[in-house]
Formats: C-alpha cells, sequence, structure tokens
C-alpha cells in the first residue's frame, strides 16, 4: 500500500486581472482556484492509487481560506485533506522545511506536486523538499507510469527523456496528455462533511524579505498599421528600428 | 567581499551565451565571481575563462554530468562550489537544480529574476501581471531569466581548476524520445511565431511555420488554440498555464491577447500583433500592430521577410 501525498495551493483564478494597493497585491476582489497544475498532481496521485493501492493525503499551507482548495479535492477522491495552519509570507527555506516534517511525520512513500504555482511560478517546492529528504525526484512530468518504480517523462532540451526512479520519490508535474477527473455529487457532498486536519507549524525565520510589489513598467505606445501591405512597413521596421532581422 | 558562483549553463555540451549573461547578474550581486562548469570533460570549461568579470573557474568533472539528474548533479555541484550567492540560469532544469541546492545548503531560493537593484531581486509574480521586489539576508541561490541581462563579453582570461566530483544518481535514463518536430521549442527561441483560434484550423499553422523557417523561430500557440486542436501539442503553449517566454521578438497571429496569454509573452522585446479585429487587448502590448486578417497579410509579410534577408 503505497502512502501518496499531493501537494495543493490555493492561487488567484489564472484569467483574473491582479491589481496593486499601496505597494502590495491586493486578492481582496479576486476568486481563488487551485492552482492549475496541482490538478495534474491529483490526477496522478488519484491514478497512482488505483493503480497500486494506497491512500492519497492532500496538503496545503495556508489560513483557513485555503480550506476551500482542500475540500475541492476531497470531491475529486482523496481520502485525507491537511492543512499546516500558516497565513504568512514564508520564503522558499521555511515552507520547504514545514512541508519536509510533515512528509516525513505523516510516512509518506511518494509525493506529488504541480510543477509551478501560479502565483510564484517557482517550481522550487518539489525539488526543494525532496533534496531535504534525501528523495529523488522528477520536475516537469508529462507522464507517469505506476509500478513499484515510477517510469516518468519529462522534457529536455534533447528531447523527451523517460526515466524510471524508485520510491521514495517526489513527482512535480506538467500538463502532458493527462485529463483530470471532474467531482460528481456524491463526491461533493462528502467532501462537504470531510474534516480538515488543521496542524499548528513553526517555520524558520525567513532570510527573503518581500520590499514591495508593484504593477510591470507601462510599455510606450507601439505603432498601429491598418491593412495588410503594412505588413511590409513592419518588416522593415523590424530591421531598421528593433534590429532584430 | 561577496562571493557569488554562477553555475555555467550548457546546451549541446558547451557553454552557452546565457552563461555571460549569469556573470553579469552575478557581478550586480557581489564582487568575486567563481564560474562553475558541471561537465564530464572539463575543456569545455575554457570558454568559461575567457568571460570579463569572472575571477576564478571551476570545472566540475564527473561521469553524473551525462544524464540530467537532480539529487547527484546538486551534490556533485554543491561539493565544489564556494559558499556565497548562487546564480544559475532559469531554464526549467537550472530552476529544479537551484532549488536543490538552495534546499541542500539551508538557504532560499529566488527564481526568475529580471533585475536586480541595489541588491534588491525583482521576479515577476502571477506570470508577470506583477513584479514582486525582494531582499535578501545572507547566502542564497538565484536563478536569472535569459534575455534580461546585458552579457559579459568574451575578453577576459582566467585560469581553470579542474576538480573530480560526484554524486548519487536516483534517476536512471531509459530512453530519450526525439521530438517529432525538428523545430526549435518556444522555451530556447530568440524569435517565436504564435497562432491563436483566429488560425481558423490547426492545418493553417503551417503559414506560420512558413515564416518561422526564415526567421529560425519557433512557433508557439495560445491556450484557446491548443485546447480546440489536438494536433495543436500543449508543449507550444504560450501563457499562464503554458511557457512564459522573453524572446527577441514575439509575432501573435489570430490571438485576440487573453489575460492568460499576455502573462507568457508581455516581457518579449518586441511584439507584433496581426488581427483583424482593431479592438483585440493585444495592440496595447505591441511594438507593431497590422489590422488585417492573417491570410492577407502572412504572405506580405513572407516575402518582405525574403527581400529583407535575401
Amino acid at each position: 500500500m503505497v502512502n501518496i501525498a499531493v501537494l495543493v495551493k490555493q492561487v488567484p483564478d489564472t484569467n483574473s486581472k491582479i491589481q496593486i494597493s499601496g505597494d502590495r497585491v491586493d486578492l481582496s476582489s479576486v476568486k481563488m482556484d487551485i492552482s492549475p497544475y496541482d490538478e495534474f498532481a491529483v490526477e496522478n496521485a488519484l491514478q497512482h492509487k488505483e493503480s497500486t493501492g494506497g491512500t492519497v493525503s492532500a496538503i496545503t499551507v495556508g489560513g483557513a481560506a485555503a480550506d476551500k482548495v482542500l475540500k475541492g479535492v476531497k470531491a475529486l477522491g482523496v481520502d485525507n485533506i491537511i492543512r499546516l495552519d500558516y497565513d504568512g509570507f514564508m520564503d522558499s527555506n521555511g515552507l520547504q522545511s514545514i512541508i519536509a516534517e510533515e512528509i516525513i511525520a505523516g510516512g509518506y512513500d511518494i509525493v506529488y506536486c504541480g510543477k509551478s504555482a501560479a502565483d510564484t511560478g517557482a517550481g522550487s517546492t518539489g525539488p526543494g523538499i525532496a533534496e531535504r529528504l534525501g528523495w529523488a525526484s522528477v520536475s516537469n512530468a508529462t507522464e507517469v507510469k505506476f509500478a513499484d518504480a515510477l517510469t516518468v517523462s519529462y522534457p529536455t532540451e534533447g528531447g523527451d527523456a523517460i526515466v524510471s526512479l524508485n520510491l521514495p520519490a517526489v513527482v512535480s508535474c506538467d500538463k502532458g496528455s493527462i485529463k483530470v477527473r471532474k467531482s460528481n455529487v456524491k463526491g461533493i457532498m462528502m467532501a462537504k462533511k470531510a474534516q480538515v486536519d488543521v496542524k499548528a507549524v513553526s517555520p524558520p525565520a525567513a532570510s527573503v524579505t518581500v520590499v514591495s510589489q508593484v504593477m510591470p513598467p507601462a510599455k510606450p505606445a507601439g505603432k498601429k498599421f491598418e491593412g495588410a501591405s503594412s505588413a511590409q512597413t513592419v518588416a522593415q521596421l523590424l530591421r531598421d528600428e528593433a534590429n532584430i532581422i | 567581499m561577496t562571493e557569488t558562483i554562477v553555475i555555467a549553463e550548457l546546451s549541446k555540451g558547451e557553454i552557452n551565451n546565457t552563461t555571460n549573461e549569469l556573470v553579469s547578474a552575478a557581478n550586480l550581486l557581489g564582487n568575486s565571481c567563481t564560474v562553475v562548469v558541471p561537465c564530464t570533460d572539463s575543456s569545455v570549461a575554457d570558454k568559461a575563462g575567457k568571460i570579463s568579470g569572472v575571477s576564478k573557474v571551476i570545472a566540475a568533472k564527473s561521469s553524473v554530468f551525462e544524464n540530467y539528474d537532480a539529487a547527484a548533479w546538486a551534490e556533485a555541484i554543491d561539493s565544489v562550489a564556494p559558499s556565497g550567492i548562487v546564480v544559475t540560469s532559469a531554464s526549467a532544469q537550472s530552476k529544479d537544480l537551484a532549488a536543490r541546492l538552495a534546499a541542500r545548503r539551508t538557504i532560499s531560493v529566488v527564481q526568475d529574476v529580471i533585475a536586480i537593484e541595489d541588491g534588491k531581486l525583482s521576479t515577476p509574480i502571477y506570470s508577470g501581471k506583477a513584479i514582486q521586489n525582494v531582499s535578501v539576508n545572507g547566502d542564497s541561490v538565484v536563478s536569472i531569466r535569459a534575455n534580461t541581462f546585458a552579457p559579459a563579453d568574451d575578453s577576459g582570461s582566467c585560469d581553470v581548476q579542474v576538480i573530480d566530483t560526484t554524486g548519487n544518481v536516483t534517476t536512471a535514463l531509459q530512453e530519450m524520445v526525439q521530438r517529432a518536430s525538428e523545430r526549435l521549442d518556444v522555451s530556447e527561441a530568440n524569435i517565436i511565431i504564435s497562432g491563436g483560434r483566429g488560425m481558423g484550423t490547426p492545418a493553417n499553422f503551417s503559414h506560420l511555420e512558413n515564416i518561422a523557417d526564415k526567421l529560425g523561430a519557433a512557433v508557439g500557440a495560445s491556450r484557446a488554440a491548443v485546447d480546440t486542436w489536438d494536433e495543436i501539442p500543449h508543449s507550444m503553449q504560450v501563457g499562464q498555464t503554458g511557457k512564459t517566454v522573453n524572446p527577441n521578438l514575439y509575432i501573435a497571429v489570430g490571438i485576440s491577447g487573453a489575460i492568460q496569454h499576455l502573462a507568457g509573452m508581455r516581457s518579449s522585446k518586441y511584439i507584433v500583433a496581426i488581427n483583424k479585429d482593431a479592438d483585440a487587448p493585444i495592440f496595447q502590448h505591441a511594438d507593431y500592430g497590422i489590422v488585417a486578417t492573417w491570410e492577407d497579410a502572412l504572405p506580405v509579410l513572407s516575402s518582405s521577410l525574403s527581400d529583407l534577408l535575401a
């Protein structure tokens, strides 16, 4: 029986507009959702369980508002939902150390996560916790085959690498060809009643401090031309003005 | 004296120009730069010795560098790299390595840095919809987006020290599957031409390929195109749930400019938009906008480029 963990994170819906208030991003009117790549991690975790037997525990870090994302994956068929209760900024060292502690405490064999979260886009958590645990890892996995050892595909400069790795391991998941399941009414009803296992954590002091969050510098207005014949003008500008071609 | 350690970026077994950009970034973070070159053959490292602003080159020689293995690479590089601020590229593989190295040293990692000012690091958040500025206390690992820092020139000269190293390999490469297409991946290209659902059919992407061939460009796609047509793979998708790119030139054809897509390409140096809808949001981000159907505009663009490149 494989003890499977999947890391999920609540982030602003990727279609939402991000606004700044003062010198911080203002998320008060933004719709929150599960980070897109985490959906592939959850699907891989569930398929792993269905293929070899086991249990799947979803773990998130955040305040009570993050329970929504846990209920959402519970409705998909995750067995246990766990929230590491911390609602402030953590640097990668802090975040990875509390997650690694939880992975050890839970006795997990494998951790799935998204290749990066849609807010920071960093992609550090998967490989970072693998290093802390002394585990193997593959990042940006586009296909996972489950057996005693995993077979994982991921893109490289030279083509798609297909590697095998033994558990324990961390796999960070890209989109690939996997289709994610949708929740049904029964799952949603069950998830409503499910208890979130809330755990207190105490991350080490951060060495990274957020100084400010700002809008990207506005681009000066460009040149807009009407009609297909202007494509010739644009080609010329790409040579004379932009020095690109 | 702040020590910086640049992990050289290699492509096809050679140190590439991104490494010169990393040295420039490192010299904004500290004042003594060591370049560590992961290699199986130490002669590869000679090129790093010529980069200006480098005070030392370490050729980290090991058979583990034949194929990528995150655990083994981190261990092998960690054992030869001095302590300080470690600088890597923000390619997919190097971000993975950066995270491993930082965790190994129990320090933090700051990924995708696009600017450094007074020791403060700027990184895109929400796929570039906003920028976060951070300060870091003590050692860290920092990954740098390619094409954002001016490369250091090749007028330097310093010796290369070869150190044999090793690490514990945890993954076994079974097969390397060549890509079906010979074309560059969008994450590696200096010029990208992308199509959206406005292309009408996936077969019409051949018109983009025609121009890509002239420019040595990669062909990308919007999420709408990838979601609509099975023939357009996710590997081509540019945007928040696809690849984030910052080429010198990005040509968006039949792409309206959804927030999702803009997030993945807005940092491109020059943006050309071709769209029949004059009000398409993409035009607000375009350096050069052409209001026309792609059917009319692409043949003109194609022949103009042929004339210029002849």
